[in-house]
């Protein structure tokens, strides 16, 4: 791993979200450089989740700016994809109705050209454009190794599957910012090991910087290239992971402080 | 606003829909969609020849229904949205092509074009309608949607008796339509004139309908109605989808209403009541929920079912009281137990159980 510090991917500037009295995020601030892979960890209820609604503008914060490649971010779900910013969900997130080839196709919906009237009209500019997006789907699911699921439901795959058909949805849209909630939540341990060097790989491969919240240690610290540690909605922490582990604060923020010190 | 609070709940219709494979085929999506209609164009045509006046208006009619429920089984089965307003939409067709035809015809402008124009507004209308329910609905789930449209079922009709100078009411108006082109020649039956023209209305309606759902926009539709987290995330604008089915259903429901108008040569708000509304969603819901075949099924159904009572109970020699006491009513009590007896042995309507009958006759042999 030798991340490329070109610039910043993210910037968050004192971000702060609370819900009626409760201060879910407080003056948080962080910034992701171009090219890497980011951790955001912290116990339950640490604010992870919400600062991903933030940067995908499910929740609107109370003070503090977002900047996307240094320019400011105000953030639409819909119009995320569009932007170069892609995330996935907690669990599996998949459409149901969809085969597992429309559902990744689904995720490159902001790439199509053909418009409302070759639709209704089923003109051949519209076939053209389906087409062209089932291939680059097809494409996807082979790299992950899933193509074989192609014509499957998502209620029939097995989790770990269903976790890399989530994973090609959002990489179809190419994205140069990937956010993970919780992609190894659920997986054993060979998944992991798997999913660890897709995620390792990403940003050299198809020039994706990577924000992960995840619970699962191992891959944190195999993958990160920095970690950001929040409790209670503040950063404790933030460095390399071996700087993150040597951090008593975090210890202190997942154990408690120790009695007497 | 939580975590839990931005993921609602999969809208209950979403668990209801056996899913099916469409999407990308080889081939002009247009070519196969219009290979298709000439096939049941062809049928039709000959069909139409071999039967008797009478049963070409039913045909007419089924056609007329087929526009309807096609429309509906979009927006209720793809995209998740239930309607209990298509009844007024269809009403809105017919009251403009009401007018306009006969417009038309008072200052005597009628020709080959007439028609096809009064439809098409009666089509623009519908869909503007469709339009303003659409940007409410985009705003609401489940009970509350249907609380609205249930509204417009119940309004629309009212609204012929609040401007009864314009609607006359509950008499209603008349149509009037040209007879069949003379080139027909001079003994060609009204019927299966009109029976053309409301086939043609019902191969536009699925070819439309049919190209949308297998475009991209079919996949947004089932997206939002599987997900709307996740379909927000994938770059599709959730309201605008529930909009964009909204308005192309309800000109499906105008152009229906408007054949509608055509065939019987008259509109009265008794007919587009909310009785309508609820038979058009059993229809689709008993044919098989998101599928144009079950939507077919579901508009045989509404023609058929109705005729069959009248027939069986007249059938009966019952005395003329219990007669007149069952009609109108058994036709109701039928549509109920259909649904009752198809949702426990085929939940996913007919064309399902046909999928399913086919399936496992090609494993046996």
């Amino acid at each position: 791993m030798t991340p490329q510090h070109t610039g910043t991917v993210l910037e968050l500037r004192g971000i702060g979200v609370s819900f009626g009295g409760l201060v879910a995020l407080d003056d948080v601030s962080m910034t992701a450089a171009t090219g890497t892979v980011v951790g955001v960890i912290g116990p339950n209820g640490a604010g992870k989740t919400t600062l991903f609604n933030v940067i995908c503008g499910f929740v609107e914060p109370n003070t503090g700016s977002v900047l996307f490649e240094q320019k400011p971010l105000r953030p639409r779900p819909h119009q995320l994809a569009a932007k170069g910013i892609v995330r996935t969900l907690q669990g599996v997130g998949l459409f149901r109705g969809l085969t597992v080839l429309e559902n990744v196709m689904a995720g490159a919906t902001h790439t199509a050209r053909a418009g409302l009237v070759s639709a209704l009209l089923g003109l051949p500019r519209s076939d053209r454009d389906e087409r062209r997006l089932r291939d680059e789907a097809m494409t996807l699911l082979d790299e992950l190794g899933i193509a074989e699921h192609a014509q499957a439901w998502p209620g029939t795959l097995p989790y770990a599957v269903g976790k890399r058909v989530a994973l090609a949805r959002a990489l179809v849209a190419r994205p140069r910012l990937l956010l993970l909630d919780e992609p190894a939540g659920g997986l054993g341990g060979e998944d992991v090991d798997e999913l660890a060097a897709l995620i390792v790989d990403l940003p050299r491969r198809s020039d994706c910087s990577v924000m992960l919240v995840e619970h699962h240690m191992d891959l944190v610290m195999k993958v990160c290239d920095q970690i950001v540690v929040l409790d209670f909605g503040r950063v404790v922490a933030s460095g390399t992971p071996a700087q993150v582990r040597d951090n008593p604060a975090v210890a202190e923020a997942y154990l408690g402080a120790e009695v007497g010190s | 606003m939580s975590t839990t609070q931005v993921r609602p709940a999969r809208s209950p219709i979403s668990r209801l829909i056996t899913p099916r494979r469409t999407g990308p085929r080889r081939g002009s999506t247009l070519l196969r969609h219009l290979l298709w209609v000439a096939i049941a164009a062809v049928a039709v045509y000959f069909v139409s020849y071999g039967i008797d006046p009478f049963r070409n208006y039913q045909l007419a009619t089924v056609a007329a229904y087929l526009c309807v429920t096609a429309g509906l089984t979009m927006l209720t089965g793809l995209n998740g949205q239930l309607s209990l307003g298509h009844g007024a939409l269809m009403a809105c067709g017919a009251y403009t092509v009401a007018l306009a035809q006969n417009e038309f015809s008072d200052r005597g402008v009628l020709g080959a074009w007439a028609l096809p124009v009064s439809l098409a507004l009666g089509v623009l209308v519908a869909a503007l309608a469709g339009a303003l329910i659409g940007v409410c609905a985009a705003r609401l789930r489940g009970p509350y949607l249907a609380g609205v449209t249930l509204a417009v079922a119940l309004v629309v009709p009212a609204f012929t008796t609040r401007f009864a100078g314009l609607f006359n009411a509950d008499q209603g108006l008349s149509v009037y339509v040209d007879p069949a082109p003379a080139a027909l020649g001079q003994y060609f039956p009204p019927e299966r004139w009109q029976a053309w023209i409301a086939i043609g209305a019902a191969m536009l309606s699925l070819l439309i309908v049919a190209n949308l759902v297998n475009s991209r926009f079919g996949r947004a539709f089932k997206a939002v109605r599987d997900d709307e987290v996740a379909a927000k995330l994938a770059g599709i604008h959730v309201a605008r989808t529930q909009v964009l089915a909204f308005v192309v259903s309800a000109g499906c429901a105008g152009l229906g209403g408007g054949v509608l108008a055509v065939i019987s040569q008259s509109v009265s708000p008794s007919v587009f009541g909310l009785t309508l509304s609820l038979n058009l969603l059993l229809a689709i819901v008993l044919g098989g929920l998101g599928s144009l075949f079950g939507a077919a099924w579901g508009a045989l159904l509404l023609v058929l079912l109705p005729y069959l009572t009248t027939e069986v109970t007249r059938g009966l020699s019952l005395s003329p009281g219990l007669a007149n006491k069952l009609e109108g009513n058994l036709p109701l009590a039928i549509f109920g137990l259909t649904l009752i007896i198809v949702m426990l042995v085929a939940p996913g309507g007919i064309q399902d159980a046909f999928r399913a009958l086919g399936r496992t006759i090609r494993r046996r042999f």
